[in-house]
């Protein structure tokens, strides 16, 4: 007989797994953590190693001559701005038209659901200008990107000098394959958000924008420049985009062989490249990056204008110059250099980048393993029979009976946490008028304050909840409903991971034990303390504070905070603008199943 | 008188004997002579020659795979072998790609001395038609009628035939075009094909790939000497990186080959021993390797231009012959008949005695 059909067998396996069940969980867990940390040892180094064959090595002979007339022409641009209040369109176009590039305008503008305090902008309109190189000789099917954004006061005009210039300098180049586009995009996200959704025909996030008068072919890479310096002493790479995205790491690897072979200081993350990671120090301060690395993906934050390119399948990067107390210089030429190297090189590819996989489920597996291991636990409690009464009630009876007292008593908790999800998904904004009436808040503010609010109200629901079902919960309910949370959970913190590891990641961290512990039986105050320490909200919070830690800019409590409002509104106008998931995902997901565990807590 | 005569006789004998040994040695010269220049002629048994000049990649960063093949071509070419008698084969155009920032070259030095593209290349399949079926096809003759001259390989059973195959390979296989292989028993096969339909004489076999050894590790057809520019195992790496153009231009083994085809001229004596001995390890990297097992003759005794050039054998001589003296020969034997109206009257007057005899009334049944 089989393994599994053979009753003796069988009793004795899950036996086994009941008698084990706690040790399992914790070893799942542990190991779980420990290969996360592992992962530290070697990690997101930007090694040489390519898996692209046409990108080869760095070979080719940069001979951009032109970076003072570069910065004059950031003066002019910046001179300009100024006078014109915002973007210059006129001068662009008429500067980029004189570098004999096809240039076209768009329009967009955009109300935000409610203001952003941390750029001071409600109502946005604004203009994107960009050039069209064409390919002197080749059919105008693939295109790679450029762009600077625009942004007001002093910043990144260096940034529009050094594009334009480049310009100037491939115009007279005849070995180009692609069109190159040049990119001034303004105000940022939200000029980039429109210029992508018309330059790809689709219209997500209902953005008004003009139709594109110009296109290139389909765009196989882009880069986004940011430098407001005359001279710099290293250049940042930024990587992480929109929802968690990161592009090809090929790309990665190829600016730093650029910057190895050109002489110029490359950092991710703000922080160098180190080669000690035996020793303790280079091990933490891998860990850090890697930290640092995972909470930048877990917040879905585009943290460049290349952030959005990413949903495309367009690999792209941003490239921060940052000009610090070091004392080697580098001048905007060889920036320049860097530059046309690069394009050089991408303007080689012949087919789009590859999929770079990486398998860290094996990790996340580790940790919801347990969660598993927990619904097989409760699934053989549930499976033995109840205790037979001593009345003359028949079996059949009491079974039917049984039955659907179990089904509604799940079904309830579950339908309304998932109304209290919803109701934190809309009424923050949905009120935010009435709010602001009531109370003497702003109405960043008034969408915040509400999301908490109808977050703390949600804790309040277990006992309405028992008050409006008839009759108690039974000994078999709970488990039965523990059973269901756990499976969600198990299946939501899997999907979560596919797409955004990163989050999914803190998320498992964070709920899985939740999940493991609790029961009705549990003291209830120290495991109601334990599970809102353990709630998303809290985890957000405590993230803020550590990600200013690692960041080496620590906050007090006041300004942490402030900090962690800001957060939050921020979380909301992305997911409104660029159409970024963490905030539906935590609302309509991850709260309501969170809840339900409570829910198990507090069940009589 | 007796003295006068024995003296007459004795000079006669003398003469005689003198003019006699002259004469035959002088013929024995002359025989002697014949022999070593018709020896010569005929020491390698072949009366023309062919190339075949395969590069099996495409995409712009296989540009030194073609640059290879353009190098022997041009060496083949100016050692005397014509167009119409090389089949020259590339996967993708590098002259004309838009990557190329010397359009309508391709260079095989970097700093760009020596372009081997040129102006009057020949190519006679070319991108997508280079394939492991198309190549098969033109080794083994089997190519539809419709095929052009210029498309074939028209050899015969005196024909010496250079094949040369550069791209990426493997162990056992060879790379066509990102998309098939073909194996090295693929080859031999199609090698014994053409020694059953004896459409060659001798065959030089010179590939330049990754562990091209194991390219030719199952000929089994007799004369067949082959070289490769890697062991199994080993990788042909490759040779003058530019970076105005940026890409590696040439590889190592056909770079070196190629300055070695340089200081060969059509009456070089040069010989294969000294080919097997190009691109050392030192110079290469990988070991070049060759097989000789196959080939009747000594690799001592074939020349590079039994191969690589199309020698027609010139003896200057220095004497005047005379053309002019009318040269006495027997009357060609004409097959004769009677002349045509003879026949022809013949034929009337037998018609005209039948009807005569037999009457005119017949004369409608024939009509």
């Amino acid at each position: 007989m089989g393994l599994l059909s053979d009753p003796n067998r069988r009793r004795a396996l899950i036996s086994l797994l009941t008698r084990l069940n706690s040790p399992i969980c914790v070893v799942c867990y542990m190991a779980g953590v420990a290969w996360f940390m592992g992962l530290a040892f070697e990690p997101f180094t930007l090694r040489t190693y390519m898996s692209e064959n046409a990108m080869g090595s760095t070979m080719v002979e940069e001979r951009f001559p032109a970076g003072e007339r570069a910065l004059t022409t950031g003066r002019e641009f910046s001179a300009h701005k100024k006078k014109a209040g915002g973007m210059p369109v006129d001068w662009l176009v008429k500067t980029m038209q004189a570098r004999g590039l096809e240039v076209f305008t768009q329009r967009f503008s955009r109300k935000l659901p409610f203001p952003d305090e941390n750029k001071e902008r409600y109502m946005v309109k604004g203009t994107n200008v960009y050039g069209i190189l064409r390919a002197p000789r080749a059919p105008r099917t693939e295109a790679l990107v450029l762009s600077a954004p625009c942004t007001p006061g002093d910043s990144n005009n260096q940034a529009v000098g050094l594009l334009l210039g480049l310009a100037q300098y491939f115009r007279n180049q005849i070995y180009w394959a692609k069109d190159i586009i040049f990119l001034v995009n303004e105000h940022d996200l939200i000029g980039m958000q429109a210029w992508l959704e018309g330059y790809h025909h689709t219209n997500t996030t209902g953005m008004d924008w003009s139709p594109l008068q110009g296109r290139g072919g389909s765009i196989q890479a882009a880069l986004s420049l940011e430098l407001s310096s005359d001279v710099i002493t290293s250049m940042d790479l930024v990587l992480e985009g929109l929802n968690g995205q990161l592009p090809n790491l090929d790309l990665a690897n190829l600016f730093y062989a650029f910057c190895q072979k050109i002489g110029v200081l490359c950092t991710i993350q703000g922080k160098l490249q180190r080669n000690d990671w035996d020793s303790v120090s280079g091990y933490s301060h891998s860990v850090q990056t890697m930290m640092l690395m995972v909470m930048k993906q877990a917040s879905g934050r585009p943290w460049g204008d290349h952030g959005l390119f990413l949903r495309y399948h367009i690999e792209a990067a941003s490239i921060k110059g940052i000009n610090s107390f070091r004392q080697y210089k580098t001048d905007v030429t060889t920036i320049g250099r860097l530059l046309e190297g690069m394009y050089r090189k991408l303007n080689n590819l012949l087919e789009p980048f590859g999929l770079l996989l990486t398998d860290y489920m094996l990790i996340l597996t580790l940790l919801l393993h347990l969660t598993v291991v927990q619904a097989l636990d409760l699934w053989v409690q549930l499976a033995t029979p109840p205790p037979r009464t001593e009345d003359g009630i028949t079996d059949k009876e009491q079974v039917r009976h049984t039955y659907y007292f179990r089904v509604l008593s799940v079904l309830t908790p579950l339908v309304i946490s998932h109304l209290t999800g919803v109701a934190l998904y809309t009424l923050p904004i949905q009120f935010q008028e009435m709010a602001v009436e009531q109370f003497p808040v702003s109405e960043t503010e008034a969408v915040v304050l509400t999301a908490i609010g109808v977050y703390t109200a949600g804790l309040a629901l277990p006992h309405n909840t028992h008050r409006l079902l008839s009759g108690e919960g039974t000994e078999q309910g709970w488990r039965v409903l523990k059973l269901v949370a756990v499976l969600y959970l198990a299946v939501l913190l899997g999907c979560t991971a596919l797409i955004n590891f990163s989050l999914g990641f803190i998320l498992a961290l964070t709920l899985v034990p939740v999940a493991a512990f609790v029961t009705p039986h549990v003291p209830k105050v120290l495991s109601a303390f334990i599970l809102v320490i353990l709630s998303p909200a809290c985890t957000l919070l405590f993230s803020v504070f550590f990600f200013q830690e690692l960041q080496e800019l620590p906050v007090s409590f006041q300004e942490g905070w402030l900090l962690y409002l800001s957060v939050i509104s921020q979380g909301i106008l992305d997911h409104f603008l660029y159409g970024s998931l963490v905030y539906p995902l935590i609302a309509l997901l991850v709260y309501p199943c969170w809840l339900l565990f409570w829910n198990i807590l507090f069940w009589k | 008188m007796i003295l006068s005569t024995t003296l007459e006789f004795c000079i006669f004998i003398y003469l005689l004997i003198f003019s006699f040994s002259y004469f035959t040695l002088h013929s024995c010269c002359l025989l002697y002579l014949c022999f070593d220049n018709a020896g010569q002629f005929f020491s390698s048994g072949h009366t023309n020659n062919w190339a075949v000049l395969v590069c099996t990649s495409r995409f712009w960063f296989n540009y030194r795979h073609v640059a290879n093949t353009l190098s022997v071509y041009r060496s083949v070419k100016r050692l005397g072998i014509p167009d119409s008698h090389i089949v020259l084969m590339l996967a993708d155009d590098m002259a004309c790609n838009h990557r190329n920032p010397k359009p309508a070259t391709v260079f095989s030095h970097k700093n760009m001395e020596l372009n081997v593209y040129g102006d009057d290349v020949e190519v006679d399949y070319r991108g997508y038609e280079v394939t492991v079926e198309n190549f098969l096809r033109v080794l083994t003759g089997r190519l539809p009628p419709s095929t052009p001259r210029s498309k074939r390989l028209l050899s015969d059973d005196r024909s010496n035939i250079l094949i040369y195959l550069t791209g990426h390979g493997g162990n056992g296989f060879l790379k066509f075009q990102d998309s098939e292989e073909i194996s090295n028993v693929e080859l031999a096969d199609a090698f014994e094909q053409m020694w059953q339909k004896r459409r060659y004489n001798e065959l030089l076999f010179i590939i330049d790939t990754c562990q091209g050894a194991s390219m030719y590790e199952r000929f089994y057809s007799p004369n067949l000497m082959a070289l490769a520019s890697s062991q199994v195992g080993e990788d042909s790496l490759s040779h003058q990186p530019d970076l105005a153009i940026g890409v590696h231009l040439m590889d190592r083994y056909t770079f070196y080959l190629l300055e070695f085809l340089e200081d060969i001229h059509p009456a070089s004596k040069t010989n294969m021993n000294d080919l097997f001995k190009v691109c050392p390890k030192s110079q290469c990297v990988s070991t070049p390797g060759h097989r000789t097992d196959l080939f009747l003759r000594d690799p001592g005794s074939v020349l590079i231009t039994d191969f690589f050039g199309s020698v027609r054998k010139v003896e200057i001589t220095m004497e005047t012959i005379n053309l002019t003296d009318p040269i006495k020969q027997k009357p060609k034997q004409k097959d004769w008949h009677p002349p045509d109206g003879f026949i022809l009257g013949l034929w009337t007057l037998i018609l005209l005695v039948f009807f005569k005899l037999y009457g005119m009334k017949h004369l409608k049944h024939i009509f």
